[in-house]
């Protein structure tokens, strides 16, 4: 069983290491890694910092998929459907509209804000239910999305422009110290829901099972929302929502691996981050030197995988 | 003695609930739709709540037990559990022993509960199979052995043949009689004849409360029939005939 955490640890290991040697400009190691010019730009100042911004975001934007298809048992899940990237979108559109500095942190805080308010919404007498908290998500989506629209309706030619840039979700170089607390914010998060796989299972299960084997399902339900709401809101505020990572690779690996969350959870993690960086890397070649936003690499790279696993593993999906 | 209520009530459904129930021994609960009967098994295995008046296992308020320390003594059936996940039967057996630890890893007694558990169900034979390709009553002996891995004292059970054939729902009654010879085993359920039959003790309910408990012979009177469920009930030969 731990094989299948080995095989996706180095299949991270060879998209992590291929991806920034691979790009739309040829480049040399040797000459990049000795410092000459411009191997040794593009590789560490243009393609570095982009894979490795990939693998963050892919790795978090994945687990959190696992841990909200599992909190809602809901296999249409992802990391977008409890309100928290509509809330950043909210943010980010805010400050394009206004001209506002920052809007990576704006987004930060319209996640933040959407994250109170669900949670608001959806604690009932000290209780909390997925159920609601999926009612309270999809609804803060809805107005959130309200918002955008409004706001995008009201914008200049340019603001607009860039709105929906943020709404495809790309991914840019960025700074090696962003990376840095970045890495600093989703590693220990995802460690810690990682730890948590038994639990995980039993909640996957019902509320009911769960608690009548010792768990407290409000705790762990509050717990796992709160942990894949960070990672959401903290992935989306540098890289806008970039979809169906978050669904693709936790259907893919239950495929393969079922479903307990042992095995799921550390493998998306690792081939999430994989995905990520290997659809980047096609969005920078395929018709270089223009690229294509990455969320379209990931539907149209992934979509049709999928389908062929889905149509290859029917009989035993019991759908 | 196992549970002891006193006044028991809940938000809706079920008022001045007193009862008490011995450590070992086939219980059912019986009564029309709407009786209350879920609700007053859901009190038991500490899933509603809050709840009015005393309801104490061992001697202790049922709030006032930590979850999983209950885990261990009480199981709980449910009537069906529908998994949107392939999760295989023997890891459904296993989840059964979150009770006994928070580590990564099942102990080597978690794999020796399990396989008591699967063996007593006679569900080791589709142990790797996913759970949702499970017949009905494959899947009920499935849940069955998760709550046995569970090694509880007592077993609530809400309503476990109702989605069983003939033939399936006698070999769960007898299975649960065998097994009450060692631990309390509460059954929720509708048929009044294998309560007869099988139980040792059957409370009766109707619109929230108790309308007669003690031996099944005695609870489960025709007059009380006719006047509960509204159905004339012969006894003979040890079986209800129906009208």
């Amino acid at each position: 069983m731990n094989r299948s955490i080995w095989i996706s640890f180095a299949i991270l290991l060879a998209v992590a290491i291929a991806a920034p040697l691979i790009g739309s400009s040829h480049i040399e190691l040797r000459r990049a890694l000795a410092g000459a010019s411009p191997d040794h730009e593009i590789l560490f100042y243009a393609r570095l910092p982009r894979v490795l911004l990939a693998l963050l975001a892919g790795a978090a934007l994945s687990l959190t998929g696992v841990l909200f298809q599992c909190l809602l048992r809901d296999p249409l899940a992802e990391p977008y459907t409890l309100g928290i990237s509509s809330g950043g979108s909210v943010g980010a559109v805010i400050g394009i509209c206004f001209g506002l500095p920052a809007i990576g942190l704006l987004s930060l805080a319209g996640a933040g804000t959407a994250l109170l308010i669900v949670l608001w919404i959806a604690f009932e007498g000290g209780r909390l239910s997925s159920f609601t908290l999926l009612l309270a998500g999809v609804t803060m989506n809805s107005i959130s999305l309200a918002i955008v629209l409004f706001l995008h309706n009201l914008a200049s030619f340019s603001q607009s422009f860039a709105i929906s840039r943020w709404l495809m979700g790309g991914l840019d170089a960025v700074e090696y110290s962003t990376l840095a607390w970045l890495a600093f914010a989703v590693i220990p998060v995802c460690g810690l829901v990682i730890a948590r796989s038994r639990q995980w299972n039993l909640l996957a299960v019902g509320e009911e099972w769960a608690s009548s084997r010792g768990l407290s399902t409000t705790t762990y339900t509050v717990l796992g929302y709160v942990a894949g709401s960070f990672l959401t809101g903290i992935v989306t505020s540098l890289t806008g929502p970039i979809g169906f990572v978050g669904l693709i690779v936790p259907h893919a690996l239950r495929l393969k691996l079922g479903a307990d969350h042992r095995m799921l959870m550390p493998c998306s993690f690792l081939l999430g981050a994989a995905f990520l960086a290997l659809c980047d890397t096609l969005s920078r070649t395929v018709i270089a030197p223009t690229e294509i936003p990455v969320g379209v690499v990931t539907a149209l790279a992934g979509g049709p995988f999928f389908i062929w696993l889905l149509r290859s593993k029917r009989r035993s999906l019991w759908l | 003695m196992s549970f002891r209520a006193s006044a028991l009530g809940f938000a809706y459904g079920l008022y001045d609930a007193t009862f008490e129930l011995p450590p070992s021994g086939f219980v059912t609960i019986a009564g029309p739709n709407g009786a209350g009967k879920s609700t007053l098994l859901g009190i038991l295995a500490g899933l509603r709540h809050p709840y009015r008046g005393e309801c104490q296992y061992r001697g202790v308020e049922i709030r006032r037990w930590r979850r999983h320390e209950f885990a261990r003594k009480v199981a709980f059936l449910p009537q069906s559990v529908k998994l949107e996940f392939p999760f295989s039967a023997e890891q459904v057996v296993f989840m059964g022993r979150a009770p006994y630890a928070d580590g990564w890893f099942e102990s080597q007694e978690d794999h020796a509960a399990v396989a008591r558990a699967m063996a007593t169900t006679d569900t080791l034979a589709f142990a790797a199979r996913d759970f949702r390709s499970l017949s009905g009553g494959e899947k009920q002996r499935v849940i069955l052995a998760s709550a046995l891995a569970q090694e509880p004292e007592t077993l609530l059970l809400d309503e476990p043949t109702t989605f069983l054939d003939l033939k399936h729902q006698l070999a769960m009654y007898r299975l649960l009689a065998v097994l009450a010879k060692r631990m309390l085993i509460v059954a929720v359920t509708h048929d009044l004849n294998l309560t007869l039959r099988f139980s040792d003790r059957a409370i009766v309910m109707e619109d929230g409360r108790i309308a007669a408990q003690g031996s099944p012979v005695e609870a489960l009177a025709p007059s009380l029939i006719d006047r509960v469920f509204g159905v004339h009930t012969e006894l003979r030969d040890g079986w209800l005939v129906y009208d």
